[in-house]
């Protein structure tokens, strides 16, 4: 950010396709990938006289997320109509819930940085609610796809908590954690399973009440929710700086530029016209099905953090690293089954792995060995068998050619050499060509020491296993 | 004293009339936005007579059914039938609906 | 003219048709032949089904020769135009869906379809049963089969019409604020309106949906109980249908009204309302008095201000369920450049005048600014609407009123008064707000000779009180059915 006299003020209204078979009110199929008006039915393209039917494992699921984020289930909740006429909402109407949400309150807490405290943040509320279909701009037409018509969401707004682009997409993340742990969305950003419409403004340091703020339509991934952030957030110092103010607008993220832009001014100010949906009583949900829930939550991140650093004697950062993709976890846990210490293991992946990751800019499965492969080239070092570096050249040629640890290591010829005699023999062919030294030593001269090893080691081509290397030198030096 | 012109008892302007036809979508030829004033200036009027009950304490009616929405099973029910789905559409392009070109 | 079978009325036709003294064919044919000689004047069709009725009319004798076909196999049914029928046009009445067929039945629709129905076509109505008179028509007013010039009632006016004329032998309505009990009152037939949730309104196109409800007209109370009890009962694609049994109406009907406490609104008696009107509705009062009923004077004191509340919450819920006919995905499209003028066009020459001031009127309602004063305001007194009642059934079994103020009136006579129109639902449409089962059965005539109806109202799910009470009320002579002259 540009100047430290002011603060952002963030909030996030996240939308999560959920996962579900059937769509929220009727029973066509959710999957994507059919061909366009394939996953429709007379219920979600809006037919005359069709009504909508509540899909139970929603509800389920929007109530696993309330309670791993602390939110108060509300017994009795309401849907309603949100009206506004687009080509791709069928109904002219989007069945919602308004005043009278399902999860109200709570909040999602982040993990501490490695300074402070952990942080709350305050949601509003989690909802239901519908999606539209899709348009397709085409030269001189526009196409209408109602497959996604119908498809559920929950829609989770926080309070403007959030004070940074960073801390913005921290809260993102953790959501986005909670969502997969508890099964209620697949997470994939970059699929559309998640989207995001951040609220920004800037306020001076010093002030309590908030600026006016716009609002970022649609960011489907967690760099644009950042670069968008920061884009706004200077932007709007500078308005603010240049003594114009900030107006109250919806504003769309432009990938390419890189910088937001107000939407097109629509025709009037939206007027959503909400009101109770006649067609769907109340929503009642009984005390014993929350407990029900309750009782069967699956391990939250926070949970499995705590779980983590305790049953494997991490640090908060190394298990915030191992945790904060959805595949690190696992595959951490795979290569602890050949039986590697977990701090190696972390390390390992932590350096290794995540280079890797990071240079091919592929998805872990590709990039990485099989975390089997991984195990086994590390249960080779700790039985002395490689040296550390060895194993790093090996692990970047598994990297390129997908081989198997053994056979990386025979190809390249990396096992080391434990056998006391060959050790022995290096050590006197050495002692026998720099007789000089080996009298400057035994006279008291021991730093040169390591230059002995160094020799024997460069003697044995780098594959002397060190600790019979410094037993086997120790004893010949002493003659 | 002046007698108050007869449009100070509308219930509702011309222009009020214009922006709600502008909501909901309907275009309204002068005379018709005219004669809506009119009748719903005249029917507005009829229904400020519920002004006369009084109302802070009670709850109000949205439904008449039985309470409790029911919830139906995750269940795929549906099977494709897009020509059917597609037969009465003003204007398509294979298995799209077509519209006019939409701008933002 | 030729055996009439079309005069039957349900319960003769089906004794007659297991019987195998006649067959659904003859039966479908005399009605569509009384169709086609009287539709040119009536206009009670929007689509007559011809085809497809014989097909239907085969099916079901094809049935009825084996043993325990269903109570309705081979009956020839009229369907107002609101229910969608798969292959079958379903207009409302409106412009804007001229062209749609529906690719899925409505549920009562299927229902009746498993019980052998035969559907001689689509009744005429109020463009999305919007009006009290059946002029709101994009296909023309219905007229009164006992008086060419006047209106049959409405938004079920063809319904009504079509059944008063012997095309048919019973019909399905619609009723959000009276839809089928003024027109039955109008023409001189019995109409019922469930207790809201009583019947699906699954494909059912929607006006208001916390107020429409389906029901039957038809000659007489027990034709009227046995088309009821078909389309009655639970649908796990109406969320707001209810779960409860659906009980043998016809067996309610035993005839005896004795102890029966009948409720008197006094509300319901107003000053300005037609003499033969309330000289009907009290002498069939004093009768089921004289057959052993009680009366008791009740009071619905905000009966006067249902009327407004219900027009605010019946056209805000019509803004939005109306909202979809954009010219889309079916129904009419006008030509337009982009997609704003894509809907304002359609929607201007798709909807009729009623409809738009309804839409109007409804979309103000829920507008920013003008919701508390107007939509809150009117479900509130919504609750004080329903309060009267439970309040009223504490002293009483049923309620009996008239249902118009007035007899069938001319064409044109409202037209121009829209809040004039609006007023003729007065008796009915309290029942509407509080959900409530009621039923118009013919009590009497004019001096026109232009009939009148009586209005039972139940308490929620009461539909056998108020069944006895109207069958009771034939049995001991009622009004004689007159056949209209035409
Ligand atoms: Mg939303
Ligand atoms: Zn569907």
């Amino acid at each position: 950010m540009k100047t430290d006299a002011y603060e952002a003020v963030i909030g996030l209204e996240v939308h999560a396709h959920m996962l579900t078979r059937s769509k929220l009110f009727c029973g066509c199929a959710t999957e994507f990938g059919a061909p366009p008006n394939h996953n429709v039915c007379p219920v979600c393209m809006a037919m005359p006289g069709v009504l909508p039917v509540l899909n139970r494992h929603v509800v389920e699921l929007a109530i696993r997320t309330g309670l791993a984020a602390h939110s108060e289930i509300a017994p009795h909740s309401v849907f309603a109509r949100k009206s506004y006429f687009y080509p791709d909402l069928p109904k002219g109407y989007q069945i919602s819930q308004y005043d009278e949400p399902l999860c109200r309150g709570g909040y999602i807490e982040l993990a501490a940085r490695q300074d402070g405290e952990p942080r709350r943040i305050r949601l509003v509320r989690i909802h239901l609610e519908e999606d539209a279909g899709k348009n397709i701009h085409a030269e001189s037409a526009s196409l209408v796809d109602f497959n996604r018509s119908g498809v559920p969401l929950m829609e989770i707004v926080s309070e403007p908590d959030l004070r940074s682009p960073e801390e913005a997409v921290a809260y993102l993340r953790e959501l986005r954690g909670i969502l997969v742990a508890v099964g209620a969305s697949d997470g994939k950003m970059e699929e559309g399973s998640l989207r995001c419409d951040v609220n920004v403004s800037v306020r001076p340091r010093d002030a309590t009440e908030l600026g006016a703020r716009t609002e970022i339509k649609n960011l489907n991934s967690f760099r644009f929710v950042e670069k968008a952030i920061v884009y706004e957030v200077n932007r709007q110092i500078e308005e603010i700086a240049a003594g114009r103010r900030i107006a109250q607008e919806t504003h769309l993220w432009d990938p390419e530029r890189e910088v937001t832009r107000p939407m097109r001014s629509k025709e009037f100010a939206n007027d959503y016209r909400y009101f109770p949906e006649p067609d769907l009583p109340p929503l009642i949900v009984p005390p014993d099905l929350v407990e029900k829930i309750k009782a069967e939550m699956p391990d939250l991140p926070a949970q499995q953090r705590e779980k983590y650093a305790r049953d494997f004697g991490l640090t908060t950062y190394e298990v915030s690293v191992l945790l904060g993709r959805n595949d690190l976890g696992d595959y951490f846990v795979n290569v602890l089954a050949q039986g590697i210490n977990a701090k190696t293991a972390a390390n390992w992946i932590m350096t290794e792995v995540l280079r890797a990751v990071n240079e091919s800019a592929q998805p872990l499965e590709k990039a990485a060995p099989q975390p089997q492969e991984t195990g086994a080239l590390l249960r080779m070092v700790e039985d002395s068998r490689i040296s550390l570096n060895a194993a790093k050249s090996a692990f970047a040629a598994m990297c390129r050619s997908g081989k198997g640890a053994q056979a990386t290591v025979a190809e390249l010829g990396l096992a080391q050499v434990s056998d006391e005699a060959a050790i022995a023999e290096a050590c006197d062919r050495v002692l026998a060509a720099e007789g000089a030294k080996l009298a400057e030593y035994r006279a008291g001269r021991e730093k040169l020491y390591g230059f002995f090893v160094g020799a024997v080691m460069k003697a044995m081509g780098g594959k002397g296993n060190p600790k019979v290397v410094n037993e086997v030198l120790r004893r010949k030096l002493a003659g | 004293m002046l007698e108050l012109p007869a449009m100070a008892q509308e219930k509702i302007s011309l222009e009020q009339v214009r922006h709600v036809a502008r909501l909901a979508r309907l275009e309204l030829a002068p005379a018709e936005e005219e004669s809506l004033r009119a009748e719903m200036s005249e029917m507005l009027g009829y229904v400020d007579k519920l002004n006369e009950l009084a109302t802070d304490k009670v709850a109000p009616t949205a439904q008449v059914g039985e309470s409790g929405t029911p919830l139906r099973e995750d269940a795929v029910t549906n099977h494709a039938a897009a020509e059917a789905m597609l037969a009465n559409a003003p204007a398509r392009d294979g298995f799209f609906f077509k519209v006019p070109k939409i701008i933002e | 003219m030729g055996s009439e079978l079309n005069r039957l009325t349900i319960s003769e036709a089906r004794e007659r048709l297991r019987r195998r003294e006649i067959t659904s064919r003859e039966l479908t044919r005399d009605c569509l032949e009384r169709i086609a000689a009287l539709e040119p004047r009536l206009n009670a069709f929007i689509t007559v089904c011809e085809t497809e009725a014989m097909a239907q009319a085969a099916e079901a004798d094809r049935r009825l020769a084996q043993s325990d076909a269903p109570s309705l196999c081979g009956i020839p049914l009229g369907i107002k135009d609101i229910y969608c029928t798969r292959g079958v046009r379903t207009t409302c009445a409106s412009k804007i869906l001229g062209n749609f067929t529906p690719p899925f039945d409505a549920t009562v629709i299927e229902k009746l379809r498993a019980e052998g129905a035969v559907f001689v076509g689509k009744a005429n109505m109020d463009e999305f049963a919007m009006g009290s008179s059946t002029e709101n028509s994009a296909f023309g007013p219905t007229r009164n089969p006992h008086d060419l010039e006047r209106v049959a009632g409405g938004s079920s006016g063809g319904s009504a019409a079509a059944v008063a004329a012997d095309e048919c032998l019973a019909s399905l309505g619609t009723d959000t604020g009276g839809s089928i009990r003024l027109p039955a009152s109008f023409c001189g037939v019995v109409g019922i309106k469930p207790t809201y949730s009583r019947v699906s309104r699954y494909g059912v196109v929607a006006y208001a949906s916390s107020l429409d409800q389906v029901g039957p007209l038809a000659r007489t109370v027990r034709d009227a109980a046995a088309v009821l009890r078909a389309v009655a009962g639970a649908d796990p694609r109406d969320s707001t249908c209810s779960a409860r049994p659906v009980p043998d109406y016809e067996r309610a009907l035993s005839g005896e009204v004795r102890g029966m406490r009948i409720g008197v609104p006094r509300e319901y008696f107003v000053e300005g309302m037609d003499g033969a009107v309330e000289g009907a509705v009290r002498g069939a009062l004093k009768r089921l008095e004289s057959m052993g009923a009680r009366t008791v004077e009740i009071s619905l004191p905000h009966t006067d201000y249902a009327v407004a509340a219900y027009y605010l919450i019946a056209t805000a819920e019509a803004s939005a369920n109306l909202a979809r006919y954009d010219g889309v995905r079916y129904g009419l499209r006008a030509g337009a450049d982009n997609n704003i003028e894509l809907y304002n066009r359609t929607r201007a020459q798709g909807f009729g005048a009623e409809v738009k001031r309804r839409i109007m009127l409804g979309t103000f309602a829920l507008s920013a600014g003008y919701y508390d004063a107007y939509y809150l305001k009117a479900q509130k007194v919504r609750t004080l609407i329903r309060r009267d009642f439970e309040r009223a059934f504490e002293s009483c079994d049923l309620v009996a009123a008239p249902v118009a103020p007035t007899t069938a009136f001319r064409l044109g006579e409202k037209t121009g008064d829209p809040l004039k129109m609006y007023l003729s639902d007065i008796f009915t449409i309290s029942v509407n707000l509080a959900g409530l089962p009621a039923m118009s059965v013919p009590c009497g005539a004019d001096e026109g000779a232009l009939p009148i109806g009586l209005q039972l109202i139940g308490p929620p799910f009461g539909e056998e009180a108020i069944l006895r009470a109207g069958d009771a009320w034939e049995r001991a002579g009622g009004f004689a059915r007159r056949a209209p002259q035409l």
